[in-house]
């Protein structure tokens, strides 16, 4: 279990950070006061129930939205386009371009001008689907597509990666896969920032826990100390209800 | 007047013995068709992906009116044509009116409208699906439009097809522009239309027939490829 000086330290951390983030639509405050900081690697976890804004809170950590109020920085300072660039998403439902498996990862490495064929065949091996390169992407199972999305993402060998749900409907294999892919990632140094409903992949695999409730964090916490004493009643609740079913 | 089995008769006869009239029309019209449909792509297809792609205040009011153009009567774009190319009009002195030339330029306006109204709804379709993964990779906005350009390009293809089917099958723009001038600007429908009212059954059958052929050949080959496309997910 970690210590409650580990606990401290990751308040203060400050690789990517939101404060007082807000984002409604309509007259529905979807997003309301969500502050986070994380450190600059390891793997973070956001969990919650359904429609707490865990998605939302990642798209806009990401900055493909923008929010009604507050800030996201990237080390202290408002995100650039800089830091953009060196930022990916892998979505719940993998978004492939009609081409060949290595079009899809040559797509991204082409618009950073870093066409590497070897370069390119080896994430394609790391994610399983060495020698499928002119195989049309869209023909791919479920669990091979989201790893060609895994791929494409990590082509921009990214800063932070954002990944939403990236194993939902996966078989246990594909989804081990791309656990251990991510957890390669956190020993590189990439920031993983990671939406899931899978209690135990949180558990094996974060660094710490925000828990989402209502679009703000209502709990942000080293992964031993969640699971172990949370301490907002909305996590309790959550988690007593896991332990239900 | 000759009944409908004689002329249709000397229309398969004419149609198999390569008649050399027959066939000099036919080509101009192809020349004719095939290039305005060509120059209406390379219009149509940037228009229409801009359009899918901006916003600006007045897009909405800008897709209105392409759209509406989309039903541009051929014979008012015949008129509009015919007062510019006129030894009168501001574009007199280029000498176009009665050449394959004009008939070319009435077509590409009248086809350019549908080529960017339909290109714009199959990237915009396109461009919603991708449009969240383009701004994750950060990508820029000629990297964007290429990607749909590419990724949509049998999509496209029928696009330029209707573009075609409709260049091809036009009779008032080309009469007005064009004069159906006998070895100069006649073409298939102009022909046709001519025949037809001199009670020259069979040429116009006979044209009616290549014009149907023509139509049912070019369907069939963008059709096969959508359908290979289709099996590779690539469509």
């Amino acid at each position: 279990m970690r210590d409650t000086a580990a606990y401290l330290e990751l308040q203060q951390e400050s690789g990517l950070s939101a404060s007082g983030l807000r984002y409604s639509a309509g007259r529905a405050a979807l997003i309301n006061g969500l502050s986070l900081n994380l450190p600059e690697t390891g793997i973070h976890c956001l969990i919650g129930p359904n429609g707490a804004g865990k998605s939302l809170a990642l798209r806009i950590l990401h900055g493909l939205l923008t929010p009604n109020a507050g800030e996201v920085r990237w080390r202290g300072a408002p995100l650039a386009a800089s830091d953009r660039v060196a930022q990916a998403m892998v979505f719940q439902k993998p978004v492939l371009l009609r081409r060949s498996v290595e079009a899809n990862v040559d797509f991204v490495l082409k618009s950073r001008r870093t066409v590497d064929p070897a370069f390119r065949d080896t994430l394609l091996k790391r994610v399983g689907l060495a020698g499928r390169n002119k195989q049309p992407a869209r023909l791919l199972s479920g669990g091979e597509q989201q790893r060609l999305a895994l791929a494409r993402a990590l082509a921009i060998r990214p800063r932070v990666l954002f990944l939403d749900e990236p194993t939902a409907s996966l078989d246990p294999a594909s989804a081990r896969l791309i656990e251990d892919i991510l957890s390669e990632e956190r020993h590189h140094g990439t920031l993983c920032v990671l939406v899931t409903h899978d209690v135990g992949q949180a558990r094996r695999l974060a660094d710490s826990v925000a828990f989402v409730a209502d679009g703000r964090i209502a709990e942000h916490s080293t992964t031993d100390r969640f699971f172990h004493a949370p301490c907002s009643a909305e996590a309790r609740a959550y988690l007593s209800n896991l332990m239900v079913l | 007047m000759q009944s409908i089995s004689e002329a249709l008769g000397l229309a398969f006869a004419l149609v198999f013995s390569a008649d050399p009239d027959l066939y000099e029309i036919v080509g101009l019209s192809l020349y004719v068709s095939l290039t305005a449909t060509v120059l209406a792509c390379a219009f149509g297809l940037p228009l229409g992906a801009l359009l899918a792609t901006t916003r600006f205040p007045g897009r909405g009011a800008a897709l209105v009116v392409v759209n509406a153009l989309m039903g541009l009567p051929p014979v008012v774009v015949g008129l509009f044509v015919y007062l510019y190319l006129s030894r009168s009009g501001p574009l007199g002195f280029l000498g176009l009116l009665y050449t394959p030339s004009a008939m070319i330029i009435a077509q590409t306006l009248l086809i350019t409208p549908i080529v960017a109204a339909l290109s714009r709804q199959v990237l915009e379709d396109l461009d919603s699906e991708y449009a969240e993964q383009f701004r994750s990779f950060a990508i820029s906005r000629a990297q964007r439009i290429q990607a749909l350009v590419w990724d949509g390009r049998y999509a496209l293809l029928t696009v330029a097809l209707a573009g075609f089917g409709r260049a091809v099958a036009e009779v008032g723009a080309v009469i007005i522009v064009g004069g159906n001038i006998d070895h100069l600007t006649r073409v298939m429908t102009t022909a046709i239309a001519l025949e037809t009212s001199k009670g020259e059954l069979a040429l116009a059958l006979a044209l009616g027939i290549v014009l149907m052929t023509l139509a049912l050949i070019v369907n069939a080959m963008v059709y096969s490829v959508r359908a290979t496309a289709t099996r590779a997910a690539y469509a």
